[in-house]
């Protein structure tokens, strides 16, 4: 008997009259966990009753406090009939189950009902004791903490990164259940409801043991979904990264870390080892390897590769270590073997983080995907979801092999989705392959050290963007070039990647959002036939997808994608491709050239004119755009470029010209061949939609920015105005002969008058940046299209916006030119290269400032501008990692929750728009209170994660499912930490001492 | 394509200051848009139509949710649904509370019932206020007149606490309350040149004076259980002005009345001569209207007398204000040196109040 959960009803409010004759209510409190009920006595006649019970006992397993959410039901005393229930509050008490977070549960919950929404408050207070019996904790477990940010929390230290944990389990649908024909819809729905609730708990459970057999202590980038596959069923899956996590007991505490052993210091250098001798080739891929396979479950095992799998899927296994080892030198081998053995023990080399420690990442690849199409049957076993685990295992073999074939013996950024129409489902993974240091994976190998300003010193911010995989050996033709940074190694032109821009890489100007929007009709089938026809298509899709974003990136003048998420959405009669990332320009890798439209139809006087006129405002555009978004790459002189660019080029044809003779990989060859500008060959209408489209993007009025990362580069200054918000549009396409373009426009118009509505809505933030703008799309009917958007606006502060652009451009330079002078001696002299004449370099803490505002000396750095001090009772939300201008100290736990809202009065309820409305608000207020009870102040790494809205007018009804999560914490206003600022400037001088002693 | 949902939920509750005068003006989601596209706003963040007619009704939409509240402010307060800055929540009832002057002007002192919300299809006609917008300010006068009129305490202190008002708003509500519950009569031609403001500022004076809570008030019994109403006049009050009859009716006292007034403010008085061959006619006239105001009917017509009996005969001899404030204070204080006069202090607090009254509502 490890725990004793102690509740205790307090008061209630607000409730709603049960009884129209006296217009009151006669309220009392049932209480569950697991099979034990109690009640309290009925306060007579209140809307406000005063219950004040005494402290109900359970005594239970700790499996079960983990899995049993805590069931609170309000109800109304009726001495005649059956009592009426008023509505629930179910409480998920894991945050009670680790010492380091919350330690009661105690607060004002609403009450909730399925049918009637929010119905009153009641006020409960939860504690739990659990016995000091260690041994138990290792059978269920508790202790294990769990946090949806995908990156190491703030206030901790990440000793060692484990690694990849998933888990699935799956149920019957109670919706779907004989028994749900003859219950009511307010019982179905709390049936569901309360199952989810169940099966989250077990599946958070199991991933916790799974994480202590690691030895881990926590779960980062803890992402749990929902699969309603309807008749066959219910899957609750989840991913996330193990870790051991050490909490910072305060921010002075980590200093002495700084310390570290000189061995440390040195691996960094040899990444960046130098290599002269290499050479370029071919176009890049950035994103690479897309693999479709359908396959009917019962026979799952048959891959049936319909396109480039044969090029992405040789095992390319000499490839990482060994032809690296010949080209990269020594150091760069032995890294690799390091890697990789530590990698190797892992079944699935993933990590579900999208940011890291510095130093972490050391290459990126690249994207990597796949995506298969299954049919859906009948879960038979619940206990055994072997199918489901199959599916998935299946997908993450391919994104490892994928990766392999990148050079890299990791994916960083990964996450899966599904989507579901009828019976089939397109499972999808993607992630970024990426090569990473070693340290961080092993036991033992370091004792941890984390020091995060140390080391950003010495990588010069760009070593991410070196290609990690072997020129001559390429797994697909690519376009390389010098790195415009330091000089020494391989960039591609182009980067893509599932990731945040690391905070120690060189951008130049600002980021934007960039999306891709397509749709494509399919005809109704059914079964297999169907299944076939959505995996023919997808390779188009994903093709067409990537095109767009190409050209889109080109055209503001970018170089890089950043947070790149590609949805598939499958719908009846269409499939729908939205992809969304941030586009930046980063400074290592080439100017990217222009777009060039080539006609087909020479001879043509007037066509030639038309196609002149549409060059010249594209020319104009990216013009444009290069000034919206600052940027003014630096202008690199012959001398400074050295030799070796013109040589690769010429090599880089020979070996384009030897791709282009083999045509397997013309029809996926994504990278559109290699050449300065980018030619757009406008052969028929399809083309001409094409680049009209691209022309039709508006960008974001004056004093608005926008981006799908964490935070917008170029911006560092962000108030403490923040306002996170959620917008759902729905619309219904005219059925009459739809073609794909009309539908492309439909769609495009859609997404484009939604930015344009939010940037209207939050026109009194301005100047205020978009931050985490998340699209996601279903179709859940015929011809419905729902879009639904959460982001946060954050305001920053203009003045201080427009600064050191100009100063960071000049010492990259600087830099670039200084390395070039000292390239053979770099690998030697890298940490005295700079270091000794400023031991902090301005241009570092430039870098370091710009790049991000999370830092923990950052924010400390940075004088928050006087805010109204928040009044109690206020809880931020942000799907961000951190809020602006404040400091988190607490993690309090997880919050994950899901709803049901069902209505028969649609109308009455203001229609779907209204019903909609006031549900969402209600799940924010929900969120809001649990927080609060918590102890809480904020929720960050806030999702919503589902948003599943079904409607049917002509019966007045609706129902929507949300599911939310996030991680609660407390924060402290920077300007409440005037005391601990004070101190500072010791704690920015040490640090910078502790480097001239290691570098000399 | 048509938009079948279109919604946006802030994490804080997004308050447009803007459109919600435009739903509080009654305006429909269309006409707001033609008025706000009017406003230039389209010019000013380059919006399209479409953009802004999906902001109106979400605004609209979240109003609507909100008026629930607003129908008891500290729900506002106390809610979870939306999150609202203590500020924003203030404005929020403050503006939803607020009443234009036309509409007051019609319905104040009326009775606040079923039978006067049919009249509001006319007032909306003849004030060019929307009927929503007088259905909005109706239902607030009604709502608060409920909840406040069983309520012992003061009058604005109720008010304020319950409906969190500001002091100037509860200060007004007050006074719309007391005469609805009154019932003067406020709407005749004469009294059309009378402001809101000139009724306010007799309802006060007439509160602190003229109700039992005034008697209440009484600063040698704070605690005191008694009834301490601020709706009502004091029966016993009015009864007794009955009194004061004897200053008219006893023509040795309204001679001595006279001659004292007048020795006193001659050479002071611009309008001298019309004063002195008035002064029966006005005396008789103000004392009238206390001895009247036993019948409730009386009680109504407070203001239809006053104007007829003191202001208009003044107004009609071109009485500059301040020849009729010296006349009022003269006419007064006069009184004490009266021998035969007993009711000194009734008297006083019928007249002193009634001097307030009087110079407020004696304008043009």
């Amino acid at each position: 008997m490890p725990g004793k959960l102690k509740v205790k009803i307090v008061a209630g409010r607000h409730l709603p009259v049960m009884d129209r004759a006296s217009d009151l209510t006669d309220a009392f409190v049932e209480v569950k966990f697991g099979n034990t009920t109690f009640k309290t006595d009925v306060y007579l006649k209140s809307l406000n009753p005063q219950w004040n019970s005494e402290w109900f006992k359970f005594e239970v397993d700790d499996e079960d406090l983990q899995d049993e959410p805590l069931q609170i039901t309000v109800l109304d005393h009726d001495t005649y009939s059956a009592n009426d229930a008023i509505g629930k509050v179910y409480i998920d008490i894991d945050p009670l189950l680790y010492s380091e977070a919350a330690t009661v549960i105690s607060g004002w919950f609403p009450i909730y009902d399925t049918i009637h929404g929010i119905r009153g408050e009641i006020n409960v207070v939860v504690k739990v004791d659990l016995f000091n019996d260690l041994n138990r904790f290792r059978q269920s477990s508790c202790g294990v903490k769990f946090f949806c940010t995908t990156s190491i929390p703030k206030c901790y230290r990440a000793v060692i990164i484990h690694g990849f944990v998933e888990e699935l389990v799956v149920n019957e649908d109670p919706e779907y259940q004989w028994i749900d024909r003859i219950r009511t819809p307010r019982a179905s729905n709390e049936a569901r409801q309360r199952l989810i609730s169940l099966m989250s708990g077990e599946l958070q459970r199991k991933i916790g043991l799974k994480v202590l057999e690691m030895r881990g202590n926590a779960v980062v980038g803890y992402l749990q979904c929902f699969d309603l596959e309807g008749e066959s069923g219910l899957v609750v899956r989840a991913i996330g990264t193990a870790c051991t996590l050490d909490k910072l007991s305060s921010p002075a505490a980590f200093l002495p870390a700084c310390n570290s052993p000189s061995k440390d210091m040195k691996e960094i250098p040899f990444n960046e080892d130098p290599n002269p001798n290499t050479h370029s080739s071919g176009p890049s891929t950035p994103l690479k390897n897309q693999t479709y396979s359908f396959s009917p479950s019962k026979s799952y095992s048959r891959q049936s590769s319909s396109s480039d799998t044969d090029l992405s899927l040789t095992p390319k296994t000499g490839m990482g270590s060994g032809s690296a080892g010949k080209e990269g030198g020594p150091f760069k081998a032995l890294l690799r073997q390091q890697t990789q053995s530590a990698l190797e023990q892992r079944e699935f080399p993933f990590f579900t983080l999208t940011a890291f420690p510095p130093g972490f990442l050391v290459h990126v690849g690249g994207v990597v995907s796949a995506r298969s199409v299954k049919l859906l049957d009948r879960i038979h076993n619940p206990d055994e979801p072997e199918t489901r685990d199959a599916w998935w295992a299946e997908i993450r073999q391919e994104i490892k092999s994928h990766a392999k074939a990148l050079g890299c013996h990791a994916v960083v950024g990964y996450s899966e989705s599904t989507s579901i129409c009828e019976e089939v489902c397109i499972l999808s993974a993607s992630g970024t392959a990426a090569v990473l240091n070693p340290r961080f994976l092993q036991d033992g190998t370091v004792e941890g050290c984390l020091e995060q300003r140390l080391e950003e010193n010495l990588p010069p911010g760009c070593g991410f963007c070196h290609i990690p995989y072997d020129e001559l050996n390429m797994p697909f033709p690519a376009h390389l070039t010098y790195c415009y940074n330091c000089r020494k190694q391989k960039v591609p032109d182009v980067l893509f990647t599932t990731v945040d821009l690391p905070s120690d890489a060189t951008v130049i100007g600002k980021g934007c959002l960039i999306q891709a929007r397509l749709c494509r009709l399919k005809k109704k089938a059914q079964a297999e036939a169907n299944a076939t026809a959505i995996s023919n298509l997808l390779p188009f899709m994903e093709y067409e997808v990537h095109t767009q974003l190409m050209n889109k990136l080109k055209l503001k003048g970018m170089n890089a994608l950043f947070g790149l998420r590609i949805q598939i959405t499958v719908g009846e009669n269409m499939l729908m491709g939205l992809a969304s990332a941030t586009g930046v320009y980063l400074a290592a890798l080439p100017t990217p050239g222009g777009i060039q439209i080539a006609g087909k139809t020479p001879n043509d006087g007037s066509y030639e004119q038309h196609i002149s006129h549409m060059q010249k405002k594209i020319n104009d555009t990216i013009a444009k755009n290069k000034e919206l978004y600052e940027i003014i790459p630096p202008e690199i002189s012959e001398e400074i470029i050295g030799s070796p660019i013109p040589e690769p080029r010429q090599r880089s044809r020979l070996l384009r010209s030897q791709s282009e003779s083999s045509d397997e990989v013309t029809e996926l060859d994504l990278s559109h061949g290699k050449k300065d500008a980018f030619v757009l060959e406008i052969d028929d209408t399809d083309a001409m939609e094409d680049v009209h489209s691209l022309l039709t993007d508006v960008p974001p009025p004056s004093g608005f920015y926008s981006c799908n990362t964490e935070i917008m580069p170029g911006i560092n200054n962000w108030t403490s105005e923040i306002q996170m918000f959620t917008s759902v549009r729905v619309i219904r396409l005219s059925s009459l002969n739809l073609t794909n373009q009309a539908l492309n426009k439909n769609f495009n118009d859609l997404c484009e008058n939604l930015l344009k509505s939010l940037y209207f809505k939050l026109r009194s933030m301005i100047p205020c940046c978009l931050c985490h703008v998340n699209f996601t799309v279903s179709l859940p009917e015929d011809e419905l299209i729902q879009v639904t958007v959460t982001a946060v606006a954050i305001t920053f502060d203009k003045n201080q916006a427009l600064q050191t652009t100009k100063t960071l451009v000049e010492k990259s330079l600087q830099r670039a030119s200084t390395d070039n002078e000292e390239l053979l001696q770099f690998p030697l002299e890298l940490c005295s290269d700079s270091l000794p004449s400023h031991p902090f370099p301005p241009a570092k803490a430039v870098t370091v400032e710009k790049a991000s505002p999370m830092g923990e000396g950052n924010f400390r750095n940075r004088s928050a501008p006087p805010c109204a001090s928040a009044t109690v009772g206020v809880v931020k939300m942000t799907p961000l990692s951190f809020i602006p201008g404040a400091k988190i100290t607490k993690y309090l736990g997880i919050i994950n929750m899901f709803f049901i809202r069902e209505t028969t009065s649609l109308r009455e309820e203001g229609g779907v728009s209204g019903f909609l409305h006031a549900f969402i608000a209600e799940v924010f207020a929900m969120v809001r209170a649990h927080v609060a009870a918590l102890g809480g102040n904020a929720v960050v790494s806030y999702i919503m994660k589902q948003c599943v809205f079904m409607e049917n007018p002509n019966k007045n009804q609706a129902q929507c499912l949300i599911n939310v999560s996030g991680d609660a914490v407390v924060f402290v206003r920077e300007s409440d930490l005037e005391v601990v600022s004070t101190q500072q400037p010791t704690a920015n001088l040490q640090p910078s001492c502790t480097e001239g002693e290691v570098t000399t | 394509m048509t938009s079948e949902l279109d919604i946006f939920v802030g994490n804080t509750t997004l308050i447009d200051e803007d459109v919600y005068r435009l739903w509080l003006d009654g305006y429909s989601v269309s006409d707001a848009v033609a008025l706000r596209v009017r406003s230039g706003i389209l010019e000013q963040t380059g919006a399209t139509a479409a953009v802004l007619q999906s902001d109106t009704m979400d605004h609209y939409r979240t109003f609507h949710m909100l008026e629930r509240l607003l129908h008891a402010p500290p729900k506002l307060l106390h809610q979870l649904i939306f999150q609202i800055p203590p500020s924003r929540q203030a404005l929020l009832i403050e503006r939803y509370y607020d009443f234009d002057e036309a509409f007051v002007r019609e319905v104040l002192g009326k009775k606040l019932s079923k039978g006067t919300k049919k009249d509001l299809d006319d007032i909306s006609t003849k004030t060019g206020i929307t009927l929503k917008s007088c259905r909005r300010q109706f239902d607030n006068f009604k709502r608060v007149f409920k909840v406040v009129e069983e309520m012992r305490g003061s009058l604005v202190d109720n008010i304020q606490q319950h409906f969190l008002l500001s002091d100037r708003l509860a200060r007004d509500y007050a006074a719309i309350v007391f005469f609805a519950n009154n019932r003067f009569e406020t709407g005749k031609k004469k009294l059309q040149y009378l402001s809101f403001g000139d009724f306010a500022f007799c309802a006060e004076l007439m509160i602190q004076n003229w109700t039992l809570g005034a008697v209440g008030e009484a600063p040698t019994d704070p605690d005191s259980q008694m009834d301490d109403m601020d709706m009502d006049l004091d029966k016993e009050f009015l009864q007794d002005l009955k009194e004061l009859k004897v200053l008219v009716a006893d023509k040795d006292l309204l001679d001595l009345h006279k001659s004292l007034v007048c020795t006193a403010l001659r050479g002071k008085l611009g309008v001298f001569s019309e004063m002195e061959a008035n002064f029966k006619n006005l005396s008789r006239g103000l004392v009238n209207v206390a001895a009247k105001l036993t019948h409730n009917k009386d009680v109504r017509d407070l203001f239809v007398d006053l104007v007829e009996k003191f202001v208009e005969p003044c107004r009609s001899d071109h009485w500059p204000l301040n020849d009729v404030r010296l006349f009022l204070n003269q006419y007064s204080a006069s009184v004490h040196s009266l021998d035969g006069f007993r009711h000194q202090a009734l008297w006083d607090r019928y007249m002193g109040t009634l001097r307030g009254c009087l110079l407020r509502l004696y304008h043009d």
